[in-house]
C-alpha cells in the first residue's frame, strides 16, 4: 500500500510541473519517451511494467528496422531503447542501429548514437570492430580503438585545445590498456605537458602519474607548475569555489610524492612548495581539506623534514578532531597512513580513536580497526584482536570479513601465541574447526629458524600448563583440544617437566563433566604420547581402567591403545617418535593399498561399494517396506547390509568394518549434541576469573612473622582469608571496568595471592618495660584498594604459649608517590601501557577553574604529580614506590571530570580510581 | 581513477549509469543492486563513504536523487564528493534548478554534460562556463538542423 502511495507521490510533481511549464522545451514530455516514462509511473505492479516494456520494445523494433525511419526518429528511438535497457530489459536489436546512427547521422544524431553504443556494448562485443571503423571517419577520437594511435597522435597537434586535451586523454587510456603501444611517443607527452593550454597540461598529468618513475628530471617542472597553480596564476576558469584548480593541485601532489619517495635530493626541491600549499589551504571547504589531505600524505611519503612533519601532524589533528564525520574519516585514514612512520602521533589522538571505535557508523569503526591494526604491539595485541573479532561477529559483508580475518591472521603470524590464545578463548566453540588445525600446523611446521620454533613451543607448553593448573571448567572445547595436542607433542621439550605432572593435569580434564567426548579422545592421544616413566604409566593404567568400559567406541579404542602402548615402550617410540620431523605424510587418498582386498571380496561375491548418499537413498526407499524391528537403532549401513541379506563370510567382515566406522561417526554426531551442554560460558578463561578474585575478596598482606614457624604462618593466613570482612563493594560500573581491565592482562602473569611483599628489616629482644620495634619495608606486588596488614605476636609465659593477632588496613594511597615526567615522556609511556580504566568523577566547582581545583585536590590528597594542564584537559602522573607508574588523563566533559587511567600494573588503575573517587567525594 | 557513476532514486530506481571500465552485463547488474541496497540502507549522520570489494564508494544525496561514485581505493574521498558536487552544479546550471524529473526526461542531456566533465574516468574539464558553452552550442546545432 505504501508503495502505491509513494509511486503516486513521485508521479505527482511530474503532473504539476507539466502544468506549470506547458511550453518548456526542456521537459520533452510530449515526446514518445515522455509518454513511456509516464506510462511506467502509472503502473502498479512489476508484471504490468514488463508487459508495457515488451510492447514498447516490439514497436521500437519495427520502427528501427523500417527503412522509412528518419535519422531524427532513429535518434529518438535510440533514446527510448537506452531507457528500456536502463530499466533492465534487453534491447539488443537496436545495437547495430546505434552504430549506424553514429555513422550516418548529423553531428547530434551521431552523439546520441555514440552514447547508445557506449552504454550498449562491452569490451568483447562482436560489433566493436564495426564501431572502430566508424570511429576512424569522424574527428573525435574514441577510446575503443587500440589500433589507431597514429590517428590520435595526429590530433595532438590540432589547433583547438579541447581536441588536444581529448587526444591526450585518449592516449592515456591506450597507455592503461596497452603501455607498449604508446612507448614511441613519450616525447609527445612531454610536449603536452608544456602545452600552452593548462587543460592539456592537466590531461597529460594522468599519464605522468602512471609512468612517473622514469622522469626524475621533471621534478623541477612539476614544482614550478604547482607553485604557479597555488599562487593563482591560472585563469579564473580553473577555480573551483575560489580554490585554484584543486584537481590539478592534487594530481601534482601525487606525482611529487612518488618522485620524492626515498630520495632526499629530489624531496628537497619540493619542501618550499609543500609548505606553501599547506599555508594557502585555509578556506573551510571540503576541497581545501582534500588538498590538505593529499599534502599531508605527500609530506609523510617523501624524505622527511621536521618542521613540515610538525605542520602536517597538526593538520591531521584538525581532521581527527573535526565534528564533521567525513573529515574524521579522512583523519583516521591519514593517521593510519602516518603511524607507520610515526607511531607517537596516534598517542595524541588516543581518546578520539577510542571514541571512534564505538562509533555508530560501521565505516568509521572499520577505519579505526585499520588504524589499530597498524599500531599493534605485544602489549595491546589482546585488546586489538578482541575488538577485531567483535567487529567480525557483527559484520555481514563478505569482503570486510575476508579482509579482517586476513589481518587477524597477519597479527597472528607476528605474535602467534598471544593472538591464537585470544582467538580460542574468545571465539570459543564458534570458530571454524580449521582455525585450530592451521594453528597446530603453524606450530608443528614452524618458521625458518629452529631456535624460534623451540622458543615458541616452549612458551606454548608453559602457558598451557599454567592454564591447566588453574580453573579449566570454562575453557572452550576446541581450546582444550589444542592444549592437549601441544602438551602431548611438545612437553618433552621442557626437560625439567615431569611427564607425570602433565598426565595428572590431563586426567583432571578427563574427569570434568563438561569435557566432550571428542576432547577426551584428544586428551587420551596426548597421554599416549606422554606416558613414560613409572608414575605416568600407573596414571595411564588407572585412566584406562575407567575408560575401557566407556560407552563411546572411539574413547574405548583410544584407552586400549594407551594401555597397550604404555606397556610396550619400543612400539610406542616407533609409533610416536619424539620430535618428529615435519616430513609430510603421504596420504594415499585413492586407498590403492586396499585394492587387493576389495577385489578378493568382490570375487567372493561381496556387494560393490556404494557411496554414502546412495546408501542413504536406498535406505530411504527401503524404509517404507522394511519390517525390521531394530532397524532405526542400528547404524545405517549395518541395516542396509542386513536388508540386502547376502551374507557371505567376506561380506560380513567388510560390512562389520564399515559399520564400525559408522558407529564412530554416529557417536561423534552424538558427541556434538552433548558438547553443547558444556558451552554455557563462552567467556570462560581461567586467567581473568582467578585474577578477579583477589580484588573482590580480601586484600591480603602477609608478613611472615619472624617468631612463628612456617606451618603456623600458613595456617594463620589460611584462616584470615575466610574471616576478613570484604572491602566495600564497588559500584557495578566500576566492577565492569575492573573486569575489562583484567581481561587485558597477559596470560602469563602471576596469580599469587600475596599482594604486598614484606622484607624483614630487624628483630630485637625485648627488655622489660621497653618498646620493641620491628621494621618491615612493604612493597606492592599487586595493587588493591586497601591492604590488610596482619601480624601475629606469639610469646611464651610460664610454659604456656600465647598468640595475639592484629590487623591493620593500609590504603593504597600510602604507596603512591608523585611521578615527575615531561609531557613528551608521558605521551610515550601512555601507549605502552595496556591496563586502563575510565570513569566520570565529580568536579570541584567552588573556584574559578574547576579543572585545576579538582586536580589540586587530587594532588593534595593522593600525592600525585600534575604534569600539564591545557584548557579543558590535564595530565597527571604518579607511581607506586618501586617504579610502577600510573598515568591519568583528565578532561572536563559535561560537567564531570572524565578520568582515564593507564598503567603497566594490572589493577593499579582500578584501585587508584577508587581513591580518586573517595578524595573527590569528600569535598 | 573513477570506475563508475550511478544515479538512482530513493526508491532504488536507476536514473543514469556510466561505466569507465569494461564490465559484463552481469557485473553491472550486481554493482547496481549492491549500490542501491548499501547506500539506501545508510543511516543519517553517517559518513558519505563506503567500502565495496576493493573500491571506495562515495555517495551523496541531493533531494530525491542519490549520486554514487565508485573510485579506486587510493583516491581521495573528499575529492570524489566534490566531483559529484560539481556535476550537480553543472546539471543545475543547465536545467535551472534541476530536479529528478529533468534527469529522467532528458537523461541523454545529463549524459552529454557528464561526458564533457569526465572522460575515461578522469576529470577533463572543471569549468562550469566552458562545459555549459559546449552543451549550449550543441543545442544550437540541433535547433538549426531541424
Amino acid at each position: 500500500m505504501s508503495d502505491v502511495v509513494e509511486k503516486t507521490l513521485t508521479a505527482l510533481p511530474s503532473l504539476l510541473s507539466l502544468d506549470s511549464q506547458p511550453g518548456s522545451a526542456k521537459l520533452s514530455s510530449t515526446s514518445k519517451l515522455g509518454a513511456l516514462i509516464r506510462g511506467i509511473t502509472e503502473l502498479t505492479s512489476k508484471h504490468e511494467e514488463e508487459k508495457l516494456i515488451q510492447r514498447e520494445l516490439a514497436s521500437l523494433k519495427d520502427q528501427v528496422s523500417s527503412p522509412n525511419t528518419s535519422m531524427r526518429q532513429m535518434k529518438e528511438a535510440m533514446v527510448r531503447a537506452i531507457y528500456c535497457e536502463m530499466l533492465g530489459y534487453e534491447a539488443s536489436f537496436s545495437y547495430i542501429h546505434a552504430i549506424k546512427l553514429a555513422q550516418q547521422g548529423s553531428i547530434l544524431d551521431k552523439r546520441v548514437g555514440y552514447l547508445a553504443v557506449t552504454l550498449f556494448l562491452n569490451e568483447n562485443h562482436e560489433l566493436l570492430l564495426l564501431l572502430v571503423n566508424t570511429v576512424l571517419k569522424p574527428n573525435v577520437p574514441q577510446r575503443y580503438d587500440t589500433c589507431n594511435t597514429p590517428l590520435v597522435e595526429e590530433k595532438l597537434n590540432h589547433p583547438k585545445e579541447i581536441i588536444r586535451r581529448k587526444a591526450v586523454l585518449a592516449l592515456y587510456k591506450f597507455y592503461l590498456i596497452a603501455p607498449n603501444q604508446v612507448q614511441h611517443i613519450h616525447n609527445r607527452f612531454r610536449k603536452a605537458l608544456c602545452d600552452k593550454d593548462p587543460g592539456v597540461m592537466f590531461a597529460s598529468l594522468h599519464i605522468y602519474l602512471q609512468m612517473i618513475k622514469g622522469y626524475k628530471d621533471l621534478t623541477a617542472s612539476f614544482v614550478t607548475i604547482l607553485k604557479q597553480v597555488v599562487s593563482g596564476k591560472l585563469p579564473m576558469d580553473f577555480n573551483y569555489h575560489s580554490v585554484p584548480a584543486p584537481w590539478l593541485q592534487i594530481q601534482l601532489l601525487r606525482i611529487l610524492s612518488i618522485l620524492g619517495k626515498n630520495d632526499q635530493s629530489t624531496s628537497e626541491i619540493m619542501y618550499d612548495v609543500l609548505d606553501e600549499s599547506l599555508k594557502r589551504a585555509e578556506i573551510n571547504h571540503n576541497i581545501t581539506y582534500a588538498i590538505l589531505y593529499e599534502c599531508v600524505k605527500c609530506i609523510y611519503t617523501i624524505y622527511p623534514k621536521t618542521d613540515l612533519l610538525e605542520k602536517a601532524a597538526k593538520c591531521i589533528g584538525n581532521f581527527v578532531l573535526s565534528s564533521k564525520i567525513n573529515l574524521k574519516y579522512l583523519g583516521l585514514k591519514a593517521l593510519t597512513y602516518v603511524v607507520q612512520q610515526d607511531p607517537k602521533l596516534a598517542l595524541q589522538h588516543q581518546m578520539t580513536i577510542i571514541e571512534c571505535l564505538d562509533h555508530p557508523d560501521v565505516i568509521i569503526k572499520r577505519e579505526t580497526l585499520e588504524l589499530l591494526f597498524r599500531i599493534t604491539n605485544a602489549q595491546n595485541i589482546t585488546v586489538i584482536v578482541e575488538k577485531m573479532l567483535e567487529f567480525l561477529h557483527q559484520s555481514k559483508d563478505d569482503h570486510t570479513t575476508i579482509d579482517l580475518v586476513g589481518k587477524v591472521a597477519e597479527i597472528a603470524e607476528k605474535y602467534p601465541l598471544q593472538t591464537m590464545n585470544t582467538v580460542f578463548s574468545l571465539g570459543g566453540d564458534m570458530i571454524q574447526p580449521d582455525i585450530p588445525n592451521s594453528f597446530l600446523k603453524l606450530l608443528s611446521e614452524g618458521f625458518e629458524s629452529e631456535e624460534e620454533n623451540k622458543k615458541l613451543r616452549l612458551f606454548a607448553v608453559d602457558s598451557y600448563i599454567l592454564l591447566l593448573e588453574g580453573e579449566t571448567r570454562n575453557l572452550p572445547q576446541r581450546f582444550l583440544q589444542v592444549i592437549s595436542w601441544v602438551l602431548g607433542e611438545y612437553s618433552h621439550l621442557r626437560n625439567d617437566l615431569d611427564p607425570a605432572r602433565v598426565m595428572t593435569l590431563l586426567t583432571k580434564l578427563l574427569e570434568m563433566r563438561q569435557t566432550s567426548s571428542e576432547t577426551k579422545t584428544w586428551v587420551l592421544m596426548a597421554m599416549t604420547k606422554l606416558c613414560s616413566g613409572e608414575a605416568s604409566v600407573s596414571i595411564a593404567r588407572s585412566v584406562c581402567e575407567d575408560l575401557s568400559s566407556s560407552m563411546d567406541t572411539v574413547q574405548r579404542q583410544r584407552a586400549h591403545e594407551l594401555l597397550l602402548l604404555s606397556q610396550d615402550r619400543a612400539l610406542r617410540s616407533q609409533l610416536l617418535p619424539l620430535c618428529s620431523d615435519p616430513e609430510p605424510l603421504e596420504v594415499d587418498s585413492s586407498l590403492s593399498f586396499l585394492d587387493a582386498f576389495v577385489s578378493e571380496a568382490l570375487a567372493a561375491g561381496a556387494a560393490p561399494y556404494k557411496p554414502p548418499h546412495q546408501r542413504q537413498e536406498e535406505l530411504a526407499q527401503q524404509k517404507a517396506l522394511s519390517l525390521e524391528p531394530y532397524e532405526l537403532s542400528l547404524p545405517i549401513n549395518m541395516s542396509s547390509s542386513c536388508v540386502t541379506g547376502r551374507q557371505s563370510p567376506t561380506l560380513m567382515s567388510v560390512s562389520s568394518g564399515l559399520s564400525g566406522d559408522s558407529a564412530e561417526l554416529s557417536h561423534k554426531g552424538g558427541s556434538t549434541t552433548l558438547k553443547l551442554e558444556g558451552v554455557k560460558r563462552v567467556w570462560g578463561r581461567e586467567g581473568y576469573l582467578s585474577k578477579k578474585e583477589p580484588v573482590e575478596e580480601v586484600a591480603q598482606a602477609e608478613i611472615p612473622s619472624p617468631l612463628s614457624s612456617p606451618n603456623q604462618h600458613t595456617g594463620a593466613s589460611g584462616t584470615s582469608s575466610n574471616t576478613h570482612p570484604p572491602i566495600p563493594t564497588p559500584e557495578p560500573e566500576q566492577e565492569k571496568q575492573q573486569l575489562a581491565s583484567s581481561l587485558f592482562v597477559g596470560l602469563g602473569s602471576q596469580s599469587s595471592l600475596c599482594l604486598v611483599r614484606a622484607d624483614i628489616y630487624s628483630t630485637q629482644d625485648v627488655p622489660s618495660h621497653s618498646v620493641a620495634v620491628f621494621q618491615y619495608s612493604l612493597s606492592v606486588i599487586r595493587p588493591v584498594v586497601h591492604f590488610e596488614v596482619m601480624g601475629m605476636l606469639s610469646y611464651q609465659s610460664s610454659h604456656k604459649s600465647h598468640e595475639v593477632e592484629f590487623t591493620y588496613k593500609l590504603p593504597l594511597t600510602n604507596f603512591i608517590r608523585p611521578f615527575t615526567v615531561s609531557t613528551e615522556q608521558y605521551g610515550a609511556m601512555w601507549l605502552a601501557f595496556s591496563n586502563d580504566t575510565k570513569q566520570n568523577l565529580n568536579l570541584v566547582t567552588d573556584g574559578q577553574d574547576s579543572l585545576t581545583d579538582t586536580l589540586n585536590v587530587l594532588k593534595g590528597k593522593l600525592n600525585l604529580h600534575i604534569v600539564e594542564i591545557i584548557g579543558m584537559e590535564g595530565i597527571v602522573a604518579c607511581r607506586l614506590a618501586q617504579d610502577q607508574p600510573c598515568l591519568l588523563h583528565c578532561h572536563i566533559h559535561a560537567g564531570t571530570l572524565a578520568v582515564w587511567l593507564r598503567s603497566p600494573v594490572p589493577d593499579l588503575p582500578d584501585s587508584l580510581l577508587y581513591h580518586c573517587q573517595r578524595a573527590l567525594e569528600g569535598t | 581513477m573513477m570506475r563508475f557513476l550511478l544515479l538512482f532514486s530513493r526508491q532504488g530506481k536507476l536514473r543514469l549509469q556510466k561505466w569507465y571500465t569494461p564490465l559484463s552485463e552481469r557485473e553491472k547488474k550486481k554493482i547496481i543492486r549492491d549500490m542501491t541496497t548499501m547506500v539506501l540502507a545508510r543511516q543519517p549522520r553517517t559518513c558519505n563513504f563506503l567500502h565495496w570489494k576493493d573500491l571506495k564508494i562515495i555517495y551523496k544525496r541531493y533531494a530525491s536523487l542519490y549520486f554514487c561514485l565508485g573510485v579506486e581505493s587510493e583516491e581521495n574521498e573528499l575529492l570524489g564528493l566534490e566531483v559529484i558536487h560539481r556535476y550537480v552544479e553543472l546539471l543545475d546550471k543547465y536545467f535551472g534548478n534541476v530536479c529528478e524529473l529533468d534527469i529522467i526526461f532528458n537523461f541523454e542531456k545529463a549524459y552529454f554534460i557528464l561526458d564533457e566533465f569526465l572522460m575515461s574516468g578522469e576529470i577533463q574539464e572543471t569549468s562550469k562556463q566552458t562545459i555549459n558553452r559546449c552543451i549550449e552550442n550543441s543545442d544550437m546545432l540541433q535547433e538549426l538542423s531541424y
